[in-house]
């Protein structure tokens, strides 16, 4: 029995990890409308706590240095498979998408009691956290495409999710449209890539790693895991979509659009940075998209009021950094760029589900009308200004780690150090003001008295955000923790050698502390100088005209007349116009394949001769065509009609083919049948169309068949390759016990096609069902 | 068109047409014939039923709506499909019984799956043809 085998490997496996998301979706259709009940709710949270301590528990192996390896074959003549691997990287990714997980789904138990569409929400969320998984776990490059577009997809979804918004709409449309064209880039380099190197397999890649830099298409290679990795982590210019998907609830802003699914481009860059990197193009253009990204987003914050706004430019800025540092490429880079992941998801989550709470509970994110909460939502204050203070790098927290170590890969690099230090100081400044005007300004100063009535809300909103943020401070007291059990085992997977490195909160006195200090001391001053007004709002929306974005929204919009205009032109809804459009083409395509090479000779001496019946026969049928075409009824017409189909019946029979005959002959009858049903309530011919139109059709009606029978004339001029016919015909009776080859072919040699031919003769009637149903019963309203 | 003798010969045509469809069924797997045909041919029976009788009396006399009989074929030929992967072989692998059954005769997955055919066949023609009769 395959069966058991095959679920016993399943239950080995990581795939389960990744299908448990997708049967708790697929679960939650059935059993959606139990989890309305709050505590129903909580206990999805079982599924990623679940699913984060599966994954903890393989630390230990993986920081000694192994590597877990399972292969399910999936579609092995094409090289496709289930592959995983679990290494630091992905194990470093898991944690964090699962952790994450768990404080969102926690949190949004809490923020979205009682919507009515809560269980679809968890049943979008699992799906994306399955397909997240999937991705970060796949050695497969054609699995993780797959993965890869269901994280756009469920996405799309989610930023979609209040779908009576238009504007939530929109923005779900241009993520997908953006992050999609990602998505066939990503195919197109997994595609060249696996036949480049002869497998799909990352690992294999590696392997390869010499003959893939040496290759002439390396360069468009790169080009395509470029696009896919700036489309999904929101690069300059494809930025755009990630502020536009803010529309989505805060839990999905937290979770897809700042802590897991935008870093996904982070992972796959540095997945092939031991593949791909460590070239000049690769290098250079990574830095250079990092910095203007970092620097283009960390100016746009300072011009935005809405909370969540900021924090959209704020993550782009550090995915921008993300990009920047994997292109520095050193050993120091991709170490910090690994901490920054782990500290961005932390803080900027954190602060994400503050905003969320503030925007619960005030019913505004408008930074300008925000202030004194601490008053309020004491437990908030608190986490957001640990969080601001991460977020700023300021010791003892993880932040300040991650920022130094920032520092350390510019000035290590050998060639315009101090140029890509300013620009990681002014990025590192904006990003600091950032996080002090959402962590901290909405809750100093004085309680506007519209405010005084807010509660703090269920300990589910506010202690996940206060837990990461926690997390964050004894990390940074502590970055052994954070090394030994999840930068160190990642870094190993992507340098070679990465001993003799060690995360400190303490360095001494040196150049690297000036500059934190030259970071923290402007981030204040620019905090306390610079408020946020609607001024500078409108300023920076006067110039949205020259945006990547307006640029992109005006070539849509002339891509979507265009295409408008061509529907309109070729279906313009009459069915006479449809065929004739139809056959013409066809007339154009088949005239031209028959003339290009035309050598028709016949050789009439091999026909059989004319018999009376024939004859008889074909007089028939030209009878009926010509009285088809001039007769003024219509059922006369469809009649007539049926008589060429007989006479074709009769045709088939003489020539010995029953089968065809009896099946002609029944599918005809059905065929008048029908056209006299709807045409039988129909007027008579009130006018004729038009003489022009009719010899148009007619002159089309004649090429096409004058053309069909010059094919099936060189159809006789073929050599015919009966060695189908003799197989079929020798093996009917051997392997399929039938004497009646047609019958045997249709239940057996080609059941499969029978199977699908008759599942689509199902969906026609209940098409036709349906539609005629439908209007039956709108028509009954009336 | 309730003419006297076309109502009276319908009332004899309709079974003898079904016999006939089955008996073409059967014997698709030597002679011409099989679950299409056959089905074309039941379908065509029960049309013509409807024709002489009124599509009212025909609806009572098929007890269910032809459409139920699209899933059930569906489902017969399906399963006569993927049997054989329950013991081990290729999908659509034909099955045979190894002794012969009196009438029938051979008696194999094949007659099942075209059994199937034969009732998608009829389900589908019959409603294509009762809704647009019924919204004409």
């Amino acid at each position: 029995m395959i069966i058991p085998i095959f679920v016993t490997t399943i239950f080995k496996s990581m795939l389960l990890s990744i299908l448990a998301g997708l049967f708790v979706a697929v679960g939650l259709i059935f059993i959606g409308k139990f989890i309305k009940n709050k505590w129903a709710a909580v206990s999805l949270t079982a599924l990623p706590l679940g699913l984060f301590i599966y994954f903890l528990n393989y630390i230990p192996q993986i920081a000694s240095g192994e590597i877990i390896y399972q292969k399910i074959s999936w579609i092995p003549s094409f090289g496709v498979d289930l592959s995983f691997q679990l290494d630091g990287l992905s194990l470093l990714f898991s944690l964090m998408i699962t952790g994450v997980g768990t404080l969102v789904f926690a949190y949004t138990s809490a923020y979205l009691k009682g919507h009515e569409y809560l269980d679809r929400f968890y049943a979008y969320l699992s799906m994306f956290m399955a397909a997240m998984l999937g991705l970060v776990l796949s050695d497969n490059l054609i699995s993780l495409f797959v993965f890869w577009e269901l994280t756009s997809i469920s996405s799309f979804y989610l930023i979609g999710f209040n779908n009576t918004s238009e504007a939530s709409r929109k923005s779900a449309l241009t993520a997908l449209g953006i992050t999609g064209i990602g998505g066939l880039f990503l195919l197109a380099g997994a595609l060249l890539l696996g036949s480049i190197t002869d497998s799909y397999s990352i690992a294999e890649m590696l392997q390869n790693k010499d003959f893939l830099l040496q290759h002439e298409f390396y360069i468009l290679a790169v080009i395509f895991i470029f696009g896919a990795a700036f489309t999904k982590s929101a690069q300059f210019p494809f930025h755009f979509w990630l502020p536009g998907a803010m529309k989505a609830p805060t839990p999905v802003s937290t979770y897809l659009h700042s802590a897991t699914m935008v870093k996904a481009g982070i992972y796959l860059l540095l997945r092939f940075s031991p593949i791909l990197g460590s070239t000049e193009f690769w290098n250079t253009t990574l830095i250079l998209v990092g910095a203007v990204t970092m620097l283009y987003s960390a100016f746009h914050l300072l011009f935005r009021t809405d909370l969540k706004g900021i924090l959209a430019y704020s993550t782009i800025a550090a995915l921008g950094i993300l990009v920047f540092l994997i292109g520095l490429g050193t050993q120091e880079a991709i170490i910090a760029a690994l901490v920054f992941i782990v500290v961005h998801a932390l803080y900027k989550a954190s602060l994400f589900l503050i905003t969320g709470i503030i925007d619960h509970e005030t019913g505004t994110r408008d930074i300008t009308k925000l202030a004194g909460l601490r008053k309020v939502l004491m437990p908030v204050a608190i986490a957001g200004f640990i969080a601001a203070l991460i977020s700023g790098g300021v010791p003892p927290s993880i932040g300040f780690v991650g920022k130094d170590l920032i520092y350390e890969a510019t000035l290590g690099m050998p060639t315009n150090a101090i140029l890509l230090t300013v620009i990681a100081i002014v990025t590192n400044i904006l990003l600091f003001y950032a996080g002090f005007v959402a962590g901290v300004k909405p809750f100093t100063g004085k309680l506007p008295e519209t405010y005084e009535k807010v509660h703090l809300p269920s300990w589910l909103m506010w202690f996940p955000p206060l837990l990461m943020v926690s997390a964050g401070m004894v990390f940074g007291i502590f970055p052994q923790l954070l090394e030994s059990a999840f930068v160190g085992p990642a870094t190993s997977s992507l340098v070679n050698d990465s001993e003799g490195f060690h995360l400190k909160l303490w360095h001494g006195f040196n150049t690297i502390l000036g500059l934190s200090a030259i970071t923290l001391v402007v981030g204040l001053l620019l905090y306390f100088i610079l408020k946020p007004t609607h001024r500078l709002e409108n300023f920076i929306n006067k110039l949205e005209v020259i945006s990547p974005k307006s640029i992109l929204f005006f070539l849509t919009n002339g891509f979507e007349d265009f295409s408008k205009g061509w529907t309109n032109f070729f279906q313009n809804g009459y069915l006479r116009h449809y065929i004739a459009t139809i056959v013409g083409f066809l007339v154009v395509a088949l005239a031209f394949i028959i003339f290009s090479n035309f050598d028709l000779s016949l050789d009439v001496s091999s026909f059989s001769e004319l018999t009376t019946y024939e004859i008889a026969i074909a007089i028939m049928m030209i009878g009926a065509v010509i009285f088809t075409v001039f007769t003024n009824s219509r059922l006369a017409a469809v009649a007539s009609m049926g008589v060429v189909g007989f006479a074709f019946c009769l045709l088939f029979l003489f020539y010995s083919a029953p089968d065809l005959a009896m099946t002609q002959f029944s599918v005809d009858t059905l065929t008048v049948i029908l056209f006299v049903l709807v045409l039988y309530r129909l007027p008579k011919y009130l006018h004729l169309s038009k003489n022009v139109l009719r010899l148009e059709h007619g002159i089309l009606s004649l090429a096409f068949g004058s053309l069909i029978t010059i094919l099936v004339l060189k159809v006789l001029q073929e050599d015919q390759n009966s060695e189908i016919t003799n197989f079929y015909a020798e093996n009917s009776y051997l392997l399929a016990k039938g004497k009646n080859v047609v019958n045997v072919i249709l239940v057996d040699f080609r059941g499969v096609d029978t199977l699908v031919e008759i599942s689509v003769l199902i969906v026609a009637a209940l098409g036709v069902f349906s539609l005629l149903k439908l209007r039956l019963k709108t028509r009954d309203k009336k | 068109m309730k003419t006297i003798i076309l109502r009276t010969a319908s009332d004899f045509l309709l079974p003898v047409l079904l016999l006939f469809s089955l008996f073409i069924l059967l014997r698709g797997h030597y002679l011409p014939g099989g679950g299409f045909i056959g089905g074309l041919v039941a379908a065509i029976a029960f049309v013509l039923d409807a024709f002489a009788n009124g599509l009212k009396n025909t609806k009572t006399l098929l007890k269910i709506h032809p459409g139920f009989l699209m899933p059930v074929g569906l489902s017969l030929a399906f399963v006569s499909a993927v049997t054989p992967l329950f013991f081990d072989l290729p999908l659509m692998t034909g099955l045979w019984a190894s002794e012969p059954i009196p009438v029938i005769g051979n008696l194999g997955s094949a007659l099942f799956f075209d059994t199937g055919v034969y009732l998608v066949v009829i389900g589908a023609s019959l409603t294509i043809i009762f809704t647009i009769s019924e919204a004409a």
